[in-house]
């Protein structure tokens, strides 16, 4: 873990922890040609839960994929935790292992399974262990990959958009399960979501991605204890601030 | 950092809302909830069992079609035997060793000896090149060019060629053997180690795994089921290049018999060597399939959807 720097772009009034978990410097990744990460810099403190937000195409899977190590013709500097764990989109399990093999899958502590067993209980999927991955439903499947990413008890959570293709019914109940392992495992978090609302739910800051950079960050200052209220005047506020530098005019 | 071995686990009814909320329209779920999947089979309704009989009903008649033509003496019986008669020499061919013929049981193993070291040889080199191929861009450079090559020369165009080089005796029916099961099989498992998900590629990146792990738990299963493809392809490919391999100069197998028959211009013994090729061509793709099965057993919950 390096030593706290200055912020650069984002400037949350309260003094966050002395040390920061994750910080990068002058990120830069080109697609041919076109400049999707322009000199970014981002810090995430551990344990806080950071929501990226950005439209489409801006580059916030790109943004999480070089954090996670998956993109190495990204330059500037990164440094993270040790462990960092990531869930996709799609749940990404491997179809041909069981649920508890996809979760034990590359776990390098003594029993894999074991420490696999909890992580499966922990996310309601106890009896589900010995099914084949095609057989879960949507849901489900994305229990399994949280319970695969926090196995590894990683230093830094990264979820890209892992609730988007869920019903809102479904994504709701998600939402209260990634809180209730945030709280209990504290992982810094980046969570890339192009849902206002999901990000407003679950983060303690709010980043937006935009022009290669992070144009625009801001605490939630509201307590997290039950579900927070939609309806809280802070958070509408800062709701209609979000949907304008996401250049939504209008609440929709 | 926070153990996930030292928190106190979830009590089990606090993911019953979650469970209820993933199917909020009544969809019939591929397994009921709660129930562990790999006791799961998919039952197949009865109708299912009585159409199978129902497709024996065109060929039974078709059959008993033959037999009422040729024992009405509409076709010659010599040219076309009767099904009866074909069944009758089928019986004597495997009760007595005619100098002839020798025995059908005996022929029929000649016959598969060729074809399970043809068919052994041409699969290992398949697979061996098709991982050297499969997993690095040297490997792909230098064998693929050659097997890409391979596969564009006509198989039996071949056999003149290897008359020369091999002779007559056993060494060129089963090199033709070989290379015939070893190009779909090799195209095919090539095709499916370079065609693995990239995305679960990725994930297992993420996950830490080391290359052969990556090999091991991602590449390979996620080749197998195109690699099982080929290998039914292969063993089609194998059993049409015994025939012909064994039409060049046999002195034993089922060949052997056929020529032989050819020459007393005996059809219906004939007949029933074509009926054991057939038999054994489907017996071993019905022995791949159940591989398959085994071997493919997660996808039952995608297939009985």
């Amino acid at each position: 873990m390096a030593p706290r720097t200055p912020l650069p772009v984002e400037a949350p009034e309260e003094a966050p922890v002395a040390a920061t978990a994750t910080t990068a410097r002058g990120l830069v990744r080109e697609f041919d040609g076109r400049r999707v990460l322009d000199g970014l810099d981002l810090d995430i403190a551990p344990g806080e839960f950071v929501a990226l937000l950005g439209v489409s195409g801006t580059g916030k899977s790109t943004l999480l994929r070089a954090l996670a190590g998956l993109d190495r013709q990204v330059t500037g500097t990164i440094d993270t935790p040790d462990r960092i764990a990531v869930a996709f989109q799609e749940p990404r399990l491997l179809p041909w292992h069981t649920v508890l093999a996809n979760v034990a899958l590359g776990l390098r502590t003594r029993e894999p399974e074991t420490a696999a067993r909890i992580a499966l209980t922990e996310v309601g999927l106890t009896e589900r262990a010995q099914a084949w991955p095609l057989t879960l439903s949507g849901g489900e499947a994305q229990r399994a990959a949280l319970a695969r990413a926090l196995v590894r008890e990683p230093g830094l959570l990264l979820l890209d958009e892992p609730f988007s293709a869920l019903d809102a019914l479904t994504r709701m109940a998600m939402h209260r399960l990634v809180l209730r392992l945030w709280q209990r495992h504290r992982p810094a978090v980046l969570l890339v979501t192009h849902d206002v609302d999901e990000a407003l739910v679950l983060a303690d800051r709010v980043l937006v991605l935009a022009g290669g950079r992070l144009t625009f960050s801001a605490p939630v200052d509201i307590p997290r204890d039950r579900d927070r209220d939609r309806d809280h005047p802070a958070l509408i506020e800062l709701r209609h601030e979000l949907l304008r530098q996401l250049g939504v005019s209008q609440e929709g | 950092m926070p153990r996930i071995t030292d928190v106190p686990v979830l009590p089990q009814a606090s993911t019953a809302p979650d469970r209820a909320a993933e199917h909020p329209v009544p969809v019939p779920p591929a397994t009921a909830p709660g129930q562990p999947e790999q006791t799961q089979r998919p039952n197949r309704p009865e109708r299912h069992r009585w159409h199978a009989w129902a497709r024996l009903v065109s060929p039974v008649a078709v059959v008993l079609l033959w037999q009422l033509v040729s024992s009405a003496g509409l076709v010659s019986a010599q040219k076309l035997p009767p099904p009866l008669t074909v069944w009758h020499t089928a019986v004597s061919l495997v009760t007595t060793d005619s100098p002839a013929y020798g025995t059908l049981q005996g022929a029929m193993l000649v016959s598969l000896q060729r074809i399970a070291i043809g068919f052994a040889f041409g699969a290992v080199a398949a697979i061996g090149l098709a991982l050297v191929a499969g997993l690095s861009r040297v490997g792909e450079d230098a064998v693929d060019p050659l097997m890409q090559i391979l596969r564009t020369l006509p198989l039996f165009g071949l056999i003149p060629v290897f008359i020369v080089w091999f002779g007559i005796g056993e060494l060129p029916k089963v090199i033709l053997i070989a290379l015939g099961t070893a190009i779909p099989l090799y195209l095919n498992t090539f095709a499916g180690i370079r065609g693995v998900d990239a995305r679960l590629a990725e994930a297992g990146r993420a996950l830490g795994l080391r290359r052969t792990e990556m090999i091991r738990h991602v590449i390979l299963p996620g080749a197998l089921p195109q690699a099982l493809t080929g290998l039914r392809q292969s063993l089609g490919v194998a059993w049409l290049a015994l025939v012909v391999a064994e039409q060049v100069n046999a002195n034993a197998g089922l060949g052997f018999i056929i020529s032989q028959a050819t020459q007393f211009l005996r059809n219906d013994v004939i007949l029933v060597a074509l009926a054991v090729y057939a038999a054994l061509g489907l017996i071993t793709d019905a022995l791949v399939r159940l591989l398959e099965r085994r071997a493919l057993a997660w996808r039952r919950g995608l297939l009985s959807q």
